[in-house]
């Protein structure tokens, strides 16, 4: 029967695919007239939008890239400032599996070619960003990517139409005023546009986007770097050496990505400045909201700090204007600075969407992004999805959404999303025999990249089948959505469910936390919960919990409640691979959801209790009856015997009252003699 | 010893209990001043009250737990509230500074007790601490032994005792007490206790966990006579132990005279069986002495009834003994012939798994021996990890290696992972054939760990381990479906060594085939060779014969033969084309199956069923091949080789066709040693052998045993064999029907565990 089930799984599937694309093709209502049609358009050859071509290339899916660029990946031309990318390149791990490897591979896309990895690309931990160009350049090069470039998207708008997949077009005019028509809009954008704020003085800073990167500029200088993020810090780097002193500042305090665990915050790479402004080295950190403050110009051309407030109060010659330090002699930002720098971030370019598209911005505090669902389709329009760092307010300051290393996984799920809308490819998964559920998630919470970086965010999820006897295994399914899960997957979730997730502890990272503190590790499985460091935590749900619910749930969850929930503890290595401190309590967790037995056994033991008992456990079904036990070596038997395996298999109802004494217990009928009494111990055999 | 000032409202509570969900207009937590508070207190009731500042904040994890109290102490009418402290009207419960605040418990307005909230930890802790002080007269606690004696002597003939265990004050457990002494300490004397000692002393074996006895201390009249003990088997929670307590105050045995179909009792009600020991006149006083200590015994299992046979209306089957009827509505009334009353409590107890209840809000049954390795192969992995296997007989293959290596050379492939128990028992059998191979075969031994090649073994369509393929010719991978061990894994490689069918040229070729001349080496890996004869023309029925081999392949050795003469061996076999020859090594015999217009699943399955044996032993390997017959099989058991007048009668008996019905094999206890674990659990001790049993697994479980004082003829196993059929033999055993369940239960603790989480981050949110 294997034989004949492998059979089909041989043929190439390049080709087959390239027929099935055919036929496709001619179905479509041929627009005779029009602009040109496409049935997926991606925004912007950046790192997302490639790696969506990718995964629209390999399903052989009608699709085209627009890049205004003559080549991919623009951004990394210019951005970083100072060239030095701060997405760790970690070459080696000390092991060969490739899908482990991508946990500590943050700037490799997803691929099928192990040459068009990220590692062969630089050797540098903190590579170059011209490395990344050159990389994005190959990967779009060598898969055969459909990108044009040279090719400004200026305007999109939506055209109704019935026939249309969701009930419009888009249309995308190009610079040359050339319309494309869309079924599927997957804007890779990024956010391109400096945020600026807006206070009397701002004429006078610079950006960060057009800074001098020369050391030599600065020698000598007061300068004021406003904005605390790793921009702001990277400029700040690259000048320290030189000026006389540099303040930062912000409206929040800093924010250490390392206290925190969010990589978007300041990372250690970049905070030099923390290190001398803490050794009274004249640097400094100050905090105040940008809006209540203005720059004014002196005579000698310096700039000086005041406050809104004062220039209201009329006279505008600017050295009339009250300075705090008037009234406030150690006011601190007393100095007068020779440059101001604007390093505040970045925000989406909305411009260039018509409102037709209902295209907004996010809420208080991911302003910066346009709004979407948790499934990165926008809220607005159905069939617009926003992918890479623009998607990233599905998980603002809290996972890797917005960086190469968690957006490559979104984009996955949103092509997994999109082929089941509208190609009828269910959510890709596998199915096994309950006896391996234990080992599938073992092997998953060990090596699979995408939960560990998108944690919280992309969850596997474990469907079972009817009576538990077998299950389902899908992949990285967007969590927000999980109620959703039968009509964005196409698999059916009727008899309950378990949900992989990753989870720091809930009370260890922020910016003002220790998280060094002394017994911030545990290492004993019933504390496993209180863990604090990345770990996998495992739902389990007796129904698909629904919209209502996941959108209720208690703050800070990732997940609504489960029926149980589970905590693996967390593991110095990573490595959750321990018989007795990983293995064997998750084991317990899923026999007790499940009600059944989940050990496994030597054909040897199957055999006892199949002469002995009308049901078998799982593994024994599953696998001795089946002809497949596993028999075991001399040596291991022998261990067996002197451990007395197996253990505790008849213990249902053996238990006796004591005290009340034996009356005389009679045969009831004359028949043939008595047997032995009952009570032997069974656990013995 | 009886407070009456309860009574008033006990019999509303316990209506409450039964009803589980009483309707409470307020069960939120009421926030007072203290002046108002001391206004609502209402002369005998009980109220508690949480003091505290006004400025202190609003949400602590105590007030989530008095919050979820609210309603419980409701439903025991106690009122709960949460009373501020402000600086204008100062009360002396009011405390000093905001962490000694405290808990005080009024009846009216006296104070009973006080509490530090540290004693409340939870809300078992709140009711169990507040039903304790409310019924410190119906609840007695104790810590020696002399001292439950004393309430033991003072109650014969007088009162029942409820005496309990628990761990600790305030657990789960000990709030499931209070509460039940809350319904029922005025008929019986509740005693408490939590000394491990006391426990052990009056002979509690297993005593990690919470007790609940009863113990009859109303009907004995001899003061120098003990109390019976009855040990509540479910873990304690409120409504095991209020059925518990139910079947203890039913009647111990009752006689009827109807229809078992019809008879109602409280056992029924609480989801207990129904055991009836059938009686006649003239044995009526033995029956009802025998079935009073099967009473005893079953007392909170089971309702036991004696049946009085002569007055009954209905007809019962005449041997039956016994009658079963199970709590489930509409299950069959059992007749049964039971011949030891041991075998009435196996059968009850073999039952009652399923029927106990289970409480949702229960406590955490956390056994001790939770983080102890109970599966036998990690843990025989596990203590074998530190011995140096000669992994270098086989090649490791990586994703670089792998492609080129099952291209150019036949390959068998085990993809295993490093971590995983079941995979790692198997390497250690690979190696161990490695060893036997080293050197003779033209088979590559590899293995691929899929711990490291995660990529590798996916896109060989390897998703769960350990998996065997057998990559040979260039063609596509053949994946191995037998047992996980050395031998059979020979097996396989040994008969893949050559083609599955084999083209046979002359007839000379196939007379040599047929003898086992050919492959000699093979033979005692196939004790069946199977040739296809066909005319050259017969080409679809040569592609099914060719797909069926293929099928088959590593398992039988399989030839085909089309040349223009098959006619000569045809003919000699007396064959019709298209024919199966099936030459069986063993007894010498070729034996011809003629199989025009059969498929390819026919095909296999005649050859499958013609490896099957007559009596075969039954062993570890090939007990599922037997087992897929679905019959049930008649064992004999045999210390050795057998006797060959047993294998004389036996064959005779199926050749007669008296065993259709049955599998007929024997075990070697000698090659088996896993019989003696299967004879001790059918008949409690190793029995004298031979032996000869019948065992029912696929339709009630049953275990018959052939009388041993019998000889094993043909007459008298046919005999018994009949009486079985009849229904006139009686099991020795039934088989659990259970599924298996986990190895330890851990029932709903771990939503627990989460309100814990969810309290101690941040955010409370009711969970």
């Amino acid at each position: 029967m294997s034989l004949l089930a492998a059979a089909g799984l041989w043929g190439p599937p390049g080709l087959l695919l390239t027929f099935a694309l055919h036929p496709a093709l001619c179905l479509r209502p041929a627009p005779t007239s029009g602009p040109p049609h496409r049935d997926y358009c991606v925004l912007g050859a950046g790192p997302a939008g490639l790696q969506m071509a990718y995964f629209l290339q390999r399903a052989g899916r009608d699709y085209a890239v627009f890049e205004r660029a003559p080549r991919p990946g623009s951004f990394f031309t210019r951005y970083p400032r100072h060239r030095k990318l701060i997405s760790i390149n970690k070459r080696h791990t000390g092991k060969a599996n490739a899908e482990f490897n991508l946990r500590h591979d943050w700037n490799s896309l997803l691929s099928h070619d192990p040459r068009l990895l990220f590692r062969h690309y630089s050797s540098a931990y903190f590579p170059d960003a011209g490395d990344m160009v050159r990389y994005l350049d190959d990967f779009a090069d060598r898969l055969g990517l459909h990108v044009l470039y040279n090719t400004t998207i200026a305007h999109v708008t939506l055209n109704k139409d019935r026939q249309a997949w969701n009930g419009h077009y888009f249309i995308l005019t190009d610079q040359r005023g050339h319309a494309h028509r869309c079924s599927v809009l997957l804007v890779a954008t990024g956010l391109s546009v400096p945020n600026q704020v807006d206070f009397p003085g701002s004429e006078y800073t610079e950006g960060y986007e057009s800074v001098s990167v020369d050391p030599k500029d600065f020698e000598g200088q007061n300068v004021l770097i406003l904005g605390r993020g790793n921009s702001a810090f990277e400029t700040a780097e690259n000048i320290l050496g030189v000026t006389n002193f540099i303040h930062m500042l912000s409206r929040s305090r800093v924010r250490l990505s390392w206290a925190t665990h969010y990589v978007g915050d300041l990372r250690a790479i970049n905070n030099g400045l923390l290190d001398t402004y803490q050794l009274k080295s004249l640097d400094g950190l100050l905090e105040s909201d940008l809006t209540d403050l203005a720059i004014v110009k002196d005579r000698e051309g310096k700039f000086r700090v005041t406050l809104k407030f004062f220039l209201e109060e009329g006279n505008q010659s600017a050295d009339a204007i009250t300075l705090p330090q008037d009234d406030n002699d150690n006011f601190a930002m007393r100095v007068a600075y020779d440059r101001v720098i604007r390093c505040l971030g970045w925000n989406f370019d909305f411009s260039i969407f018509d409102k037709s598209l209902r295209l907004s911005s996010g809420g208080e505090f991911s302003k910066k992004y346009p709004l979407v669902k948790a499934s990165y389709e926008s809220k607005g329009s159905r069939g617009l999805f926003v992918l890479g760092t623009a998607s990233h307010s599905v998980d603002y300051r809290k996972s890797a959404g917005g960086f190469i290393h968690g957006f490559r996984y979104t984009a996955r799920a949103v092509h997994r999303l999109l082929e089941h809308r509208h190609h009828s490819v269910a959510w890709p998964s596998t199915e096994h025999p309950i006896s391996q559920l234990t080992s599938s998630i073992v092997r998953r919470i060990n090596e699979a990249s995408g939960l560990y970086q998108m944690f919280g965010v992309l969850a596997d999820v474990v469907l079972l089948k009817e009576n538990a006897t077998a299950f389902e295994y899908l992949e990285e399914l967007p969590v927000q959505m999980l109620a959703q899960l039968e009509t964005i997957t196409g698999r059916r979730a009727r008899h309950g469910l378990f949900v992989i997730n990753m989870e720091y502890g809930r009370n260890f990272s922020g910016p003002d936390k220790d998280v060094f503190f002394h017994d911030r590790s545990v290492g004993h499985t019933e504390d496993a919960w209180q863990s604090n460091f990345l770990h996998p935590v495992i739902y389990y749900y007796r129904h698909l919990p629904t919209e209502q619910e996941v959108r209720f749930r208690p703050a800070d969850w990732a997940l609504p409640r489960p029926t149980a929930i589970h905590h693996i503890v967390e593991d110095f290595l990573t490595d959750w691979t321990a018989p007795v401190g990983h293995i064997l309590p998750l084991r317990r967790f899923l026999e007790n959801c499940l009600d059944t037995d989940l050990r496994s056994f030597y054909a040897e033991s199957c055999f006892l209790f199949a002469l002995t008992h009308q049901k078998l456990p799982p593994f024994c079904q599953q696998g001795y009856l089946r002809t497949q036990g596993l028999v075991g070596t001399e040596s291991l038997r022998r261990h067996r015997e002197e451990r007395r395996f197996p253990q505790g298999y008849a213990t249902v109802g053996r238990r006796r009252e004591d005290g009340a004494p034996g009356p005389e217990g009679g045969p009831l009928a004359p028949g043939p003699p008595l047997l032995q009494p009952h009570d032997s111990n069974k656990e013995e055999l | 010893m009886m407070s009456s000032s309860f009574n008033i409202y006990r019999v509303g509570i316990s209506f409450v209990m039964m009803c589980i969900f009483y309707k409470s207009a307020v069960d939120s937590l009421s926030e007072l001043s203290p002046q108002k508070y001391f206004s609502t207190l209402q002369p005998g009731k009980a109220s508690l009250a949480y003091f505290c500042q006004a400025d202190s904040p609003r949400t602590s994890i105590f007030l989530e737990e008095l919050n979820e109290a609210v309603k419980p102490l409701q439903d025991f009418g106690i009122s709960v509230a949460k009373v501020n402290c402000v600086k204008e009207e100062t009360s002396r419960y009011c405390g000093k500074e905001k962490d000694l605040m405290k808990v005080y418990l009024f009846r009216g307005n006296i104070l009973l007790r006080e509490f530090p909230t540290d004693t409340l930890f939870d809300v078992n802790a709140i009711i169990a601490h507040v039903l304790f002080a409310l019924l410190f007269n119906e609840v007695k606690y104790i810590t020696t032994l002399e001292y439950l004696q004393n309430i033991e002597n003072s109650l014969k003939g007088k009162a029942n005792i409820a005496f309990s265990y628990v761990r600790a004050i305030g657990t789960p457990e000990h709030r499931a007490v209070m509460e039940a002494a809350f319904v029922y300490g005025t008929t019986y004397q509740f005693v408490l206790t939590t000394e491990i000692a006391l426990l052990e002393s009056i002979g509690t074996e297993a005593i990690e966990n919470a007790h609940f006895y009863f113990f009859h201390c109303k009907q004995v009249l001899d003061l120098t006579q003990q109390c019976r003990r009855t040990l509540m088997e479910q873990p304690l929670a409120t409504l095991n132990i209020h059925r518990f307590i139910k079947t203890m105050e039913a009647p111990l045995l009752t006689e009827v005279a109807e229809d078992p179909q019809q008879v109602s009792t409280v056992h029924l009600q609480l989801g207990l069986p129904l055991v009836f020991i059938v009686s006649q006149q003239a044995t009526h006083e033995a029956d009802r002495r025998t079935a009073e200590w099967v009473a005893w015994r079953l007392l909170g299992k089971a309702g036991v009834l004696l049946l009085l046979r002569d007055s009954l209306e209905v007809d019962i089957p005449q041997h039956a003994n016994v009658v079963f009827r199970r709590a489930e509505e509409g299950a069959p009334v059992e007749f049964l012939v039971l011949h030891d009353t041991e075998l009435i409590i196996s059968r009850v107890e073999g039952n009652t798994h399923i029927e106990e209840m289970q409480e949702d809000e229960d406590e955490d049954v956390q056994s001790p021996d939770m983080d102890i390795q109970d599966d036998e192969v990690a843990e025989t992995v596990y203590r074998h990890r530190k011995t140096q296997l000669p992994l270098e007989l086989t090649v490791e293959l990586t994703e670089e290696t792998f492609n080129a290596t099952v291209v150019a050379s036949d390959s068998i492939v085990l993809f295993y992972a490093g971590w995983q128990a079941v995979s790692m028992a198997f390497l250690q059998s690979y190696i161990d054939l490695a060893i036997k191979l080293k050197g003779t075969s033209t088979m590559l031994l590899t293995r691929v760990n899929c711990a490291d090649w995660s990529d590798l073994c996916t896109k060989q369509n390897v998703t769960e381990f350990p998996v065997v393929k057998m990559y040979k010719e260039g063609k596509h991978p053949v994946s191995y479906a037998g047992m996980l061990g050395t031998e059979d894994l020979l097996k396989f490689i040994l008969l893949n060594r050559i083609s599955c069918p084999v083209n046979i040229t002359s007839v000379q070729e196939a007379e040599e085939y047929l003898s086992g001349e050919l492959y000699k080496d093979l033979i005692p890996y196939s004790s069946m060779s199977v040739l296809g004869l066909f005319s050259p023309n017969m080409t679809t029925a040569k592609e099914d014969f060719t797909k069926a081999g293929n099928y088959l392949r590593g398992c039988v050795i399989t030839g085909i033969y089309s040349e223009e003469d098959v006619l000569i061996l045809s003919n000699k076999y007396g064959a019709t084309l298209p024919a199966l020859l099936l030459a069986r090594h063993k007894e010498g015999k070729v034996e011809s199956v003629p199989f025009a217009n059969s498929r390819v699943q026919d095909i296999v399955q005649i050859v499958t069923n013609a490896l099957l044996e007559t009596f075969p032993e039954i062993t570890v390997e090939n007990l599922p091949v037997y087992l897929r017959l679905q019959k049930p099989l008649l064992i004999l058991f045999s210390d050795g080789s057998i006797n060959p007048q047993y294998t004389k009668a036996i064959l005779t008996l199926v050749k007669e066709k008296h065993l259709d019905s049955l599998t007929p094999c024997w075990l070697n206890l000698k090659n088996t040693p896993a019989g003696r674990g299967i004879l001790q659990t059918y008949f409690n001790a190793l029995p004298p052998l031979p032996l000869i049993v019948v065992v029912n697994l696929h339709s009630g479980g049953q275990v018959f045993a052939f009388p041993s004082e019998q000889a094993v003829t043909e007459q008298n196993l046919l005999l018994w064999l009949k009486k079985l059929e009849a229904g006139l033999e009686s099991p020795i055993k039934w088989l659990h029907q259970l599924a298996f369940p986990p190895t330890i239960q851990k029932r709903s603790s771990l939503h627990i565990l989460a309100n814990i989480y969810c309290c101690l981050s941040c955010s409370c949110e009711p969970f």
